[in-house]
């Protein structure tokens, strides 16, 4: 197993997805995201010498304006449909968690 | 110590399309019930693919052309990763390192009239948040807002004071308002401003530790902000401390910073390339049609005033909104014809009828007075058809009734007197009756003559042309 990652790293990754490990958890998403970035470093090993960097896979070639939408108004969803889903909802609003910012 | 303060800003405008950024919901939702304006799209629900508002990015684009940007051939969208209530997708499509512009520039005038260069890094495209509001024990969030096209600009670290910050604001909304792209409205949230400031010792090269004030809604409070900032940041160095690396917001009432949080939860955003979203490519073609797309911007305008007559100072002020400008240039193509010249024009515009503006709250685009009336009376006060003093009472019945110029004068029967023979008749009365001032002005009190013609203004009901007056009392007193 290589270890491309430190175990503080992993929990630096899973507090930023707000996610809580326990110690185990910790250590084989550790070795697994390892293993991950280690395909990435034998890929970096190809020799791309010559090759355009691509910024995206969904390349549109040499179309004109490509993938665009013209500036059209469109129906949206009636509020009910909208919150249909919310866990909780209040005077139209989805109702959430108090969000502690300060 | 002396120090030099380095400020960078980062302005978020809200663009004005129809539609938003990457759904066909109305972008038109300021009176709208909560979760009205919403679809799948802009409230992140599985599988609903983005698709890109052409006329969002080309307003970017023009905004970066009128910057003085290179347009990149390729630009892409990012996801920008962290979980906040009102991030539906727990990531916001923005733009990391391939912007739609950058690299150019913004000219501001300064307070001693110089010119200065505020370098733009980029202008890039985003999508807005909702919008959450805090009720204590819990919080609601409206997605409405959620999805709109939010354009960055974001400076170089050129600004060196809160005059400045202003001065790039004004320059900056004045073009985002001539574009029409944006209101540039910072009360309605549709401009969000942030700063980030850090001091060093004058003449120093180094950078000092940066403080972050965000959710800046007024041009007023980014000026005060930066000013308070500065003075605080100095009295720390002074002391001997060190300045925290901190996020701060800016409390209107207490007129001061305070800490939002500490950096040490460093923004760890994760950007990665936004896989369902094509690359943008601005074809020479498309950015040229944007070019010639651009109106008349403020620079030119107002070197085109200041070639015309004006002063620098009134040319930047009456070219600071579009409307203004629209309605000045209206009073200087007819003031040739109504004998007023352009200097005049602008000090009536800057004084008068800025005053009556401010009093009464209106808006310059829908006053009743027609530029080519204005020009009228600019041109009946030059030729001396009336006194300054009469056009100041024309105007404002102008301002009030739409009347024209002429109408007033002659039916208020204002029309100056400027025939010699009924003013002498005037000024030999008013001498009759004031031996004392005449007396004074023999024994070599000139100013004397002052309050004479004071007199005969008074008798003539201020139709007298003040500068006959005095001649003539020159003349009669020896």
């Amino acid at each position: 197993m290589s270890n491309t990652l430190t175990l503080a790293e992993v929990e630096h990754i899973a507090e930023l997805a707000k996610l809580g490990l326990t110690p185990q958890e910790a250590q084989m998403f550790q070795e697994q995201l390892s293993a991950i970035l280690d395909y990435a470093a034998m890929l970096q090993q190809v020799d791309t010498e010559g090759v355009l960097p691509t910024a995206q896979g969904l390349d549109s070639g040499e179309a004109e304006r490509p993938g665009m939408r013209e500036d059209r108004v469109a129906p949206s969803l009636a509020q009910a449909q909208a919150l249909a889903n919310a866990p909780a909802q209040q005077d139209g609003q989805f109702k959430v968690h108090p969000i502690l910012d300060e | 110590m002396d120090y030099e303060a380095i400020i960078g800003m980062e302005v978020h405008a809200q663009l004005k399309t129809a539609s938003k950024m990457f759904c066909g919901c109305d972008a038109n939702y300021a009176a709208a019930p909560p979760n009205t304006h919403v679809c799948p799209v802009c409230l992140g629900l599985p599988g609903a693919l983005p698709v890109m508002n052409r006329v969002a990015i080309e307003y970017v684009l023009m905004a970066g052309l009128a910057l003085n940007c290179a347009i990149p051939e390729e630009a892409k969208f990012d996801r920008k990763n962290y979980p906040y209530p009102d991030l539906v997708k727990g990531y916001q499509i923005s733009q990391y390192d391939m912007p739609l512009s950058r690299d150019g520039w913004i000219e501001i005038r300064l307070e001693d009239g110089t010119a200065k260069r505020i370098r733009i890094r980029r202008a890039h495209l985003e999508e807005d948040t909702g919008k959450s509001t805090h009720m204590g024990a819990y919080s609601l969030v409206d997605y409405n807002r959620s999805g709109m096209p939010l354009m960055e600009v974001v400076t170089e670290p050129d600004i060196r004071s809160g005059a400045e910050a202003w001065a790039y604001l004004t320059k900056l909304r004045a073009i985002l308002r001539y574009l029409g792209i944006a209101s540039g409205n910072m009360e309605e949230g549709a401009m969000r401003c942030e700063v980030n400031i850090s001091l060093r010792p004058a003449g120093s090269a180094a950078f000092g530790t940066k403080v972050e004030v965000k959710n800046l809604n007024s041009f007023r409070s980014v000026r005060q902000s930066i000013d308070y900032e500065i003075k605080r940041q100095a009295a720390i160095l002074d002391a001997g401390g060190q300045v925290e690396q901190v996020t701060m917001g800016w409390d209107e009432n207490a007129g001061r910073t305070v800490v939002q949080r500490s950096k040490e939860e460093a923004n760890d955003y994760r950007y990665f390339p936004e896989p369902d979203l094509p690359v943008v490519r601005a074809r020479r073609a498309w950015v040229d049609e944007l070019r010639a797309r651009l109106p008349e911007l403020p620079d030119a305008r107002q070197e085109r005033l200041i070639a015309a007559g004006l002063r620098p100072y009134d040319a930047q002020v009456l070219t600071e909104e579009r409307e203004v400008a629209e309605y000045v240039d209206a009073a200087l193509s007819a003031g040739q014809a109504a004998g007023a010249d352009a200097r005049s024009i602008s000090n009536w515009i800057m004084g008068e009828l800025f005053r009556l503006l401010k009093e009464s709250g209106q808006d310059i685009a829908t006053i009743q007075v027609a530029p080519g009336e204005l020009a009228a009376l600019v041109g009946l006060v030059n030729r001396g058809a009336i006194n300054a003093a009469a056009g100041k009472q024309v105007l404002e019945e102008m301002f009030a009734t739409g009347r024209p110029a002429a109408a007033i004068v002659e039916a208020r029967g204002l029309a100056q007197i400027s025939d010699s023979s009924e003013l002498e008749r005037i000024v030999e009365e008013a001498i009759a009756a004031n031996p004392k001032a005449v007396q004074d002005y023999r024994e070599g009190k000139k100013a004397a003559v002052g309050f004479l013609t004071g007199q005969v203004m008074r008798a003539s009901r201020g139709k007298a042309n003040p500068q006959v007056v005095s001649e003539l009392l020159r003349a009669k007193l020896g």
